[in-house]
């Protein structure tokens, strides 16, 4: 019957020091907020695809409090089902109680990896070169860029792929591969510049959370954005200390990572004396605005933390709420174009924002917007789940295109970079990369803006 | 966690154990892929809805057909196993756990839509079919399906009939029994039995289909179902009325029903709730207000304008300290936030939320919300109310924390008080809910020993070995009647 959460302990946890630490690491509070209602089961990505309680936020609840009460051992299939989570938290708006989700995954993360040998072979050099080595230091990941930029236009790329080379890495590594935008080794300040005064009266100050991977991949979309805020009235200053936001880390059980750089974010911007902190990308301006939770228990750094997590805005959301939105143009050459959208579950479920980038896209004159059928489900990217579940995440991927081929538009935007590759792999898998174009909101945006 | 193995339906209790060899069995007739027996699945079948309720299944299995489901339970009648066939495990009375082991049957596999019939209106689907699909299929093709319980986005219509599910539209359109024109189903022995059909009327014999709505998976496992489907209303109204007097609300939904109008809702909140869902939504409603209903009416444009004049001129005539009639669409939807937050709004108070249904003729409402604020002051427990007026049907909803067993008992022995006020008023101790393992002991005060007698045989006639969800609906033994305070 009813089992009750007792001190003692158990013989799982005497035996199992995993056990032991998933008890102290889960929010207890959180796990009885659970109700088990069930109305998170429709929101959930893997339960929809395979109707398996065990793969809900329902389910992965029960797992977390059971391994907790002492009731089962926290044993392999314990591990995967954690890791077999995308961490969308499509769950969490779904959820009358408000059960914090994404906090639970990421302490039962955070407790696995701390003891698990059960990876598969390439996610170990993956985590520690993603982790440890490459995101947490700018430099490092433009001179990657600049290798990458290298790796793309001396030809190597193309011998690569015609010796075969490529042949040697998983499938899904190898689309990746594919599917990569053509690299920059420069970022957005030593392209324009860290400081960009206001068209017309000042609003605010703003400061451009450039992101890691965005900064070196996408640093396009990094200087758009700018010439979006400063034609919208606001001052835009780009702190160069700042850091990857740990996301990644946090949401993979690297909390003490991500902590880390949290810290060092939080007193770029600090110092920087910004009113706001505005990311482009989804999964960083999450990360960003929970940073209040990330640090609540470090009693130096929690009232900054809370200073920051206050002021993290979308580009989309910061330009609807206070911006003089730009009028836009219809393209040159006046032909229409349908026009769809995928939702970034983090800015969605998260962040909240899913209405301030459609009411953009609607003013875009000559553009026809088309709602896609469940475009607020997630795409199967999810930070590195796509790498490091490319099962699941293809599968999810495929049933996304059904929906997005059948909207027919030409572009296919989004407000991520992940979101924005795994929809560029989707398109190449099971659409025509010939007839509809995936891109980031804000580029659209800036192309409709005319040569202001 | 290992369950006291008897049974209150007065059926022998000495199941047999789910061995290899029987493993082996189950898996040919359903494929390796489709039966479990991990710790995994094991510990995620063994709760439902229910608050601190949890127990173990030895096996998990997922049929594809009413084949399989003949198959599997033909196995465990000849090796004595019991079984809990179920949904979503959305319920709210523990009617779908597994308190005597044995196996769990998930229905998800079995989740078609076999036909929808145009020219008979009627709908036949497996049971395993999400209710909001269902129902977003029928309105693409112009018809309308009423029963729309709460759970309706995770709920199945094989849990819905095996629950009898209602919902806000109850009062004007019924419920789940009065949709269901004909079922299949499998016996305990693992026999397949049809009842009913595409058929308006049926007098040939007795009406099985009604007896297996609302059975609660102690009968039989329902494999398929026909449902009757209506035209949809074409146009809808909205209104929204603040009362400070209580018995000026309870007299409104009498009042309107004299007047030969049935609105499509009619839902209440008392003083608690508004206050609980105001500091949620930040609406701005009145604090000091005693109730508010919302009422819905649909039909013919004329007839529904109609009709919410004559509902407004009631609830101002009832003393109404404020009326809100919605000019557009959006502006209903603002309207119906206070009611649609209630639920939400109350989970979030405490980390345990006990709904509970207990319902009463409409003409009793009132008084049934005062003696629940009585009770719950007695026993010094939170208990929030709301529910669909219109039908009586209350949820009396106490937050508490499961952790705190001293509170829980607080709140449990003034859910007893609030069951007996219910049967006093002539009422139910479950209107919507079911009977499950929560209210088996008072199952016996609503329906008396020789109505509990009656029933108990017809579960002898269905299930001889007490097979089918084993300890729900009947209780070892009947609670003992609190003496009521009436005060």
């Amino acid at each position: 019957m009813a089992n009750g959460t007792g001190t003692l302990e158990t013989p799982f946890e005497r035996r199992n020091p995993l056990a032991r630490k998933l008890k102290i690491r889960l929010d207890e509070d959180q796990l009885t907020n659970c109700m088990r209602c069930g109305f998170c089961l429709p929101a959930c990505p893997t339960f929809r695809e395979t109707g398996i309680e065990a793969e809900s936020p329902r389910g992965r609840i029960a797992l977390m409090k059971a391994v907790a009460d002492g009731l089962m051992p926290p044993d392999e299939a314990f591990e995967q089902q954690m890791n077999h989570c995308l961490g969308c938290r499509a769950c969490e708006p779904a959820c009358p109680a408000d059960v914090k989700y994404g906090q639970l995954i990421e302490q039962a993360r955070d407790a696995i990896e701390d003891h698990t040998d059960t990876h598969r072979w390439w996610i170990k050099p993956i985590r520690r070169t993603v982790f440890k080595s490459l995101f947490p230091h700018p430099k490092r990941m433009r001179l990657l860029g600049g290798a990458l930029k290298l790796y793309q236009r001396s030809g190597l790329q193309t011998a690569a792929r015609k010796t075969g080379v490529m042949k040697l890495f998983p499938e899904h590594l190898r689309d990746m591969e594919r599917i990569l935008p053509d690299s920059s080794g420069q970022g957005v300040i030593r392209r324009i510049g860290d400081r960009h005064p206001a068209k017309g009266q000042p609003i605010a100050k703003v400061g451009l959370f450039r992101g890691c991977l965005m900064d070196v991949l996408f640093t396009d979309t990094n200087v758009h954005t700018v010439d979006l805020l400063t034609e919208a009235g606001f001052e835009v200053f780009i702190p160069d200390s700042q850091t990857c936001c740990g996301a990644l880390h946090a949401h993979s059980g690297e909390a003490e990572g991500a902590r880390k750089l949290a810290r060092s974010n939080v007193r770029a911007f600090r110092e920087a004396g910004v009113d706001y902190i505005v990311s482009n990308a989804g999964g960083c301006g999450a990360i960003l605005k929970e940073y209040d939770h990330l640090l609540h228990e470090d009693g130096e750094w929690r009232e900054d933390a809370a200073w920051f997590a206050g002021r993290v805005f979308d580009i989309s959301d910061l330009l609807v709420k206070f911006g003089r939105v730009p009028a836009f143009d219809r393209k040159a050459d006046g032909e229409p174009v349908r026009i769809t959208y995928q939702d970034s579950c983090h800015l969605r479920n998260v962040m909240r924002s899913s209405d301030a980038p459609r009411r953009l896209m609607r003013q875009v004159p000559g553009a026809e917007f088309v709602e896609m059928a469940e475009a607020d489900r997630c795409c199967g990217s999810a930070g590195i789940y796509n790498l490091t579940q490319p099962e699941m995440a293809g599968q999810i991927l495929e049933h996304k295109m059904e929906h997005a081929n059948a909207t027919g538009a030409r572009v296919l935007l989004t407000s991520n970079p992940g979101c924005l590759l795994q929809m560029k792999l989707g398109v190449q898998r099971h659409g025509d990369p010939g007839k509809m174009q995936v891109a980031h909101v804000v580029d659209f945006l800036h192309e409709r803006m005319g040569g202001r | 966690m290992e369950a006291e193995r008897a049974d209150g339906a007065g059926l022998p209790s000495d199941y047999g154990s789910l061995t290899e060899p029987v493993k082996r069995e189950l898996r040919a007739v359903v494929g390796d892929n489709h039966f479990k027996d991990d710790m995994q699945t094991r510990v995620t079948h063994s709760y439902d809805g229910t608050p601190m309720l949890q127990a173990l299944p030895d096996g998990v299995v997922y049929p594809g057909s009413t084949e399989e489901v003949a198959g599997v339970m033909r196995i465990l009648s000849r090796h004595r196993i019991p079984l809990v066939s179920r949904g979503s495990g959305t319920n709210l009375c523990g009617g779908t756990v597994p308190v005597q082991g044995g196996i769990v049957m998930v229905m998800h596999r079995m989740n078609k839509i076999v036909e929808v019939d145009l020219e008979n209106l009627t709908a036949t689907v497996q049971p395993g079919l999400n209710t909001k699909q269902f129902i977003a299929h029928v309105e693409s093709l112009g018809l309308f399906y009423p029963p729309d319980p709460s759970s309706m986005a995770v709920s199945t219509i094989g849990g819905n009939i095996a629950e009898c599910s209602g919902g806000l539209r109850g009062l004007k359109y019924g419920t789940t029994k009065d949709y269901v024109l004909g079922l299949t189903a499998v016996l305990a022995s693992g026999e397949v039995i049809r009842t009913g059909g595409k058929l308006m009327k049926d007098v040939a014999g007795y009406d099985l289909t009604k007896l297996l709505v609302g059975s609660e998976g102690t009968l039989a496992v329902i494999t398929e179902a026909t449902l009757k489907l209506i035209p949809p209303p074409k146009f809808k109204k909205t209104l929204l009325a603040m009362y400070k007097d209580i018995y000026g609300a309870a007299r409104t939904v009498s009042k309107i029903i004299e007047h030969r109008i049935i609105p499509a809702t009619l839902e209440f909140l008392d003083n608690p709730t508004i206050r609980v869902v105001d500091d949620f939504a930040k609406l701005g409603l009145p604090l000091d207000m005693e109730a508010i209903l919302l009422i819905e009416q649909d039909g013919d444009p004329e007839t529904v304008e109609r009709d919410i004049a004559v509902i407004e001129r009631v609830c101002r005539g009832e003393n109404a300290e404020r009326v809100e009639v919605a000019a557009s669409e959006e502006e209903a939807l603002k309207l119906l936030t206070a009611r649609r937050s209630a639920f939400t709004a109350l989970a979030r108070l405490r980390p345990t939320t006990i709904l509970e249904d207990a319902t009463v003729p409409r003409s009793k409402i009132a008084d049934m919300v005062l003696a629940i604020n009585r009770i719950a002051e007695k026993h010094r427990v939170n208990i929030c109310t709301f529910g669909h007026a219109g039908d009586g049907n209350l949820h009396p909803t106490a937050t508490t924390d499961a952790r705190d067993p001293e509170e829980v008992h607080r709140v449990e022995a003034a859910f007893e008080e609030i069951f007996e006020a219910a049967i006093a008023l002539g009422g139910t101790i479950t209107g919507e809910h079911g009977v499950g393992m929560v209210k088996a002991p008072f199952l016996e005060w609503k329906v008396g020993p020789a109505g509990i007698e009656m029933m108990r045989g017809i579960k002898r006639a269905f299930d001889p070995q007490g097979l089918l969800n084993p300890g729900k609906m009947f209780a070892k033994s009947a609670r003992r009647r609190v003496v009521i305070d009436r005060g």
